[in-house]
């Protein structure tokens, strides 16, 4: 019998514990496809975050290294100037890289760290149980934010990549979304661009990955992934928003 | 002959203070004795006063501060009119008369009134009054002397300004023959 | 021994550090302890070392998170409201069973407190600091020359032990100059299977993390450290004793203030009155056992500190409160006069230990 399909060898045979209909068990899995189509496994390192992908050391059949909340970037810092031959990620949610890390993000940013970086935006704290985020939207409810999302009063969503894209130091920023087969598959090329660029030592390559939390969102899998195109998407418009070697390539 | 030598030397950021307390401390150190090095820190010292304690010593050294020392330089009115009365009874008071017009009131130390500054303007050095002033001290204190200056200074002076060492000497010399 | 040089006390750490092998340093500039990075700024890259100024001090202990990792010496250095923001990442560390160094020249608080030396974190960096049950080996300089070899001697440690070792200076011991010979003890290096170093496909990975989700595996966790901790207790300790032999007042004192109490010490010596001194060394773990012992000959302790009375705690625990302990203290920044040690000195000596 012919195996068709298969897990990439760059996750382990842990059951994930994400919700079901949750988008990070795709895009782990388009990380580790990535890993194994670029023979890294044996060089990277991850930098896993706090929030729901806390647990992300036990996925990667990688080395890994559990950071604080919002510190990946740092972390991910020591550990690349440590050994520049590896190849080094984090994985960050919302929370984690846009608000308690703000500082980490834009500083690596500015260094042109040579990192990738996957940040998953689900608009939501969702490990703690979908409290309000720095992403989520105006108006959205969320156990914080139970009348909609205030902008007078809490604020504006912070958009990642249109805010990296005024640092100089950024190399590459792309936002992706993992809502239907044809945006996985940019998904994946961009994510695969990012770890491409750290190997060729470009710099700080950034994926923002719109997902999914259908458990805190109140939606079905279905509907959260409908709610992607009807709403995060349009404040959150897809596409490549810094890219400095296709700029000097042009 | 005392086995150690409490200085604290005392003025304006910028005079050269800290210098001429490390000159004092690798001339020590050269001569195969205790030393330590005190400065004081910090954004006070930014066009404010600075000072540093500095020991030198036959035995190990106990504290580093201070506190009472057995040599005050002076090179601003308010360090003088701050430590005057911190001096060991029988200590030298060393004063740049150029810029501190007040006699010093005790009675119990001895007291050198050199100008200093004005030396050093009048010789086209005016940075290094800091350095005729120790001169004096090398001078005036039993514990010191002329030995090892060159050597001393060649370890202060930083790599970059060598060839400053020659006026640097000139002025402790200057500082040692002012009578 | 090589020619002694003299060197602020920031720069022997640093210069100790490089020679230890530590090839990565993260700092913030925050004075007292600005020299260090300065120093290490200068030197690194031209060793092929990194020197890297972090955007905050938090910053700056995540990446020694992250070099520590992967298994390579590597330090930060700040001063006290820096050192706060470091507790968050030494407990993490702690967590994780990582090595690092990490140094404190502490300067007056609480908030932002001052410039001037103090002793003032002395609970902050014996007791833990930040969250959780753990503790750092701490070292406390009283010299120039102990400022590089406790630096080297911290590295070691950690190494040994996979914790944070902390030297506990002052902005005292950091500024001021004093000869220092950097001859460096070379020892082995330890195995750090544990590393991340990559699996090259050839292990299982490695995982570097404190979180464990199941209260009966993370119990265990802080039971397997303290075993550590108690083992570090009864190995590690180190102090120093002066004129303790006939002693019947013990001075006890730690950095900068040892250096005031000395000579506070032999000038009543000079008087005829019997008093001696411990200096811990290590702070943490605490010379329990010499002071207990002096416990069973002095009439009383002084302890000389820079704070409001906090060594003082474990000097009672120590003694198990059998016999009198009176403070001599300043704090803010002011650093406590001899006479001010003398004079409390003959105080207790007159007192012969009655309260």
């Amino acid at each position: 019998m012919s195996v068709v399909f298969e897990k990439p060898h760059a996750l382990t045979d842990a059951v994930l514990h994400y919700c079901p209909g949750c988008t990070h068990g795709i895009i782990h899995r388009l990380v580790a496809e990535v890993i194994d189509e670029l023979g890294i496994e044996g060089d990277t390192i991850a930098v896993a975050s706090v929030g729901c992908s806390v647990m992300a050391y036990n996925y990667f059949n990688v080395d890994c290294v559990q950071a604080a909340h919002g510190r990946a970037p740092a972390v991910a810092t020591g550990v690349k100037r440590s050994d520049p031959s590896k190849i080094v990620f984090t994985y960050q949610g919302d929370g984690d890289l846009a608000a308690i890390g703000t500082a980490e993000t834009v500083h690596s940013a500015a260094r042109r760290e040579n990192i990738t970086v996957i940040f998953v935006n689900n608009a939501i704290y969702g490990m703690t149980g979908g409290q309000m985020a720095p992403t989520t939207l105006p108006g959205q409810v969320t156990q914080t934010s139970p009348y909609g999302r205030d902008v007078e009063k809490v604020g504006y969503p912070v958009k990642v990549c249109e805010l990296l894209s005024n640092v100089d130091g950024a190399a590459y920023l792309e936002r992706v979304a993992v809502n239907n087969v044809q945006n996985v598959k940019k998904a994946k090329k961009a994510i695969k661009k990012a770890f491409q660029n750290q190997i060729e030592g470009k710099g700080f390559s950034l994926v923002e990955v719109v997902s999914t939390c259908p458990t805190n969102w109140g939606m079905t899998p279905q509907k959260a992934l409908e709610w992607v195109d009807e709403k995060m998407i349009p404040y959150y418009p897809l596409g490549v928003y810094k890219d400095i070697y296709a700029e000097e390539e042009k | 002959m005392a086995n150690s030598c409490n200085l604290l030397f005392a003025g304006f950021g910028g005079q050269g203070i800290l210098f001429a307390g490390k000159f004092l401390a690798y001339k020590g150190l050269i001569e195969n004795k205790q030393v330590s090095w005190l400065p004081s820190y910090g954004p006070e010292m930014r066009g404010g006063t600075a000072n540093c304690s500095v020991i030198i010593s036959d035995d190990p050294i106990g504290s580093p501060i201070v506190s009472k020392p057995d040599v005050l330089v002076a090179m601003n009115l308010p360090s003088l009119e701050k430590y005057e009365n911190d001096v060991v009874a029988g200590g030298k008071i060393f004063v740049d008369s150029t810029l501190i017009n007040k006699k010093v009131e005790r009675t119990d130390v001895d007291v050198y009134y050199i100008p200093a500054t004005k030396i050093a303007n009048d010789n086209g050095t005016p940075t290094l009054a800091n350095m005729i002033i120790t001169g004096k001290v090398l001078k005036e204190v039993e514990f010191f002397s002329m030995d090892n200056t060159d050597a001393a200074l060649k370890k202060v002076v930083s790599a970059r300004h060598l060839d400053l060492l020659d006026v640097n000497f000139g002025a402790v010399k200057a500082g040692y023959d002012f009578e | 021994m090589s020619e002694k040089v003299l060197m602020k006390g920031n720069e022997a750490i640093a210069e100790a550090a490089i020679r230890a092998g530590c090839m990565h340093y993260f700092g913030y500039p925050i004075t007292p302890q600005t020299e260090v990075a300065a120093y290490m700024s200068k030197r690194m890259p031209k060793i092929g070392g990194t020197f890297l100024q972090a955007e905050s001090e938090i910053a700056a202990i995540n990446m020694v998170i992250g070099v520590s990792s992967t298994g390579k010496r590597v330090m930060t250095s700040s001063s006290s409201p820096g050192v706060s923001l470091k507790s968050e990442g030494i407990s993490y560390l702690a967590g994780c069973d990582l090595p690092a160094l990490v140094v404190n020249v502490q300067r007056g608080g609480p908030g932002l407190g001052g410039i001037q030396p103090s002793q003032s974190d002395y609970y902050q960096s014996t007791k833990g600091g930040g969250h959780g049950d753990y503790h750092n080996i701490v070292l406390a300089p009283a010299s120039v020359q102990e400022m590089a070899s406790l630096t080297v001697k911290g590295f070691d440690l950690a190494d040994k032990y996979r914790m944070v070792a902390m030297i506990l200076a002052d902005g005292t011991m950091g500024q001021m100059m004093e000869p220092v010979s950097l001859d460096v003890e070379k020892t082995e290096p330890v195995e750090k299977p544990w590393a991340l170093t990559g699996t090259k496909c050839e292990r299982e990975h490695n995982i570097v993390n404190s979180l464990f989700l199941k209260p009966e595996e993370l119990e265990i966790e802080n039971f397997k450290r303290y075993e550590k901790y108690k083992y570090i207790e009864e190995n590690e300790t180190m102090y120093e004793e002066y004129l303790m032999d006939d002693a019947e007042v013990c001075v006890v004192a730690f950095g900068i203030t040892a250096r005031v109490a000395k000579n506070a010490v032999n000038e009543a010596r000079a008087k005829g009155v019997k008093v001696g001194m411990i200096r811990p060394i290590t702070l943490w773990p605490f010379p329990k056992k010499p002071l207990m012992a002096a416990a069973e000959k002095v009439n009383s302790f002084i302890c000389v500190e820079m704070n409001m009375g906090q060594m003082i705690d474990d000097v009672r625990l120590a003694i198990e409160c059998k016999k009198p302990v009176e403070l001599c203290n300043r704090v803010g920044g002011m650093i406590p006069t001899p006479e001010e040690v003398l004079a409390k000195i003959e105080s207790a000596a007159k007192n012969g230990g009655a309260q």
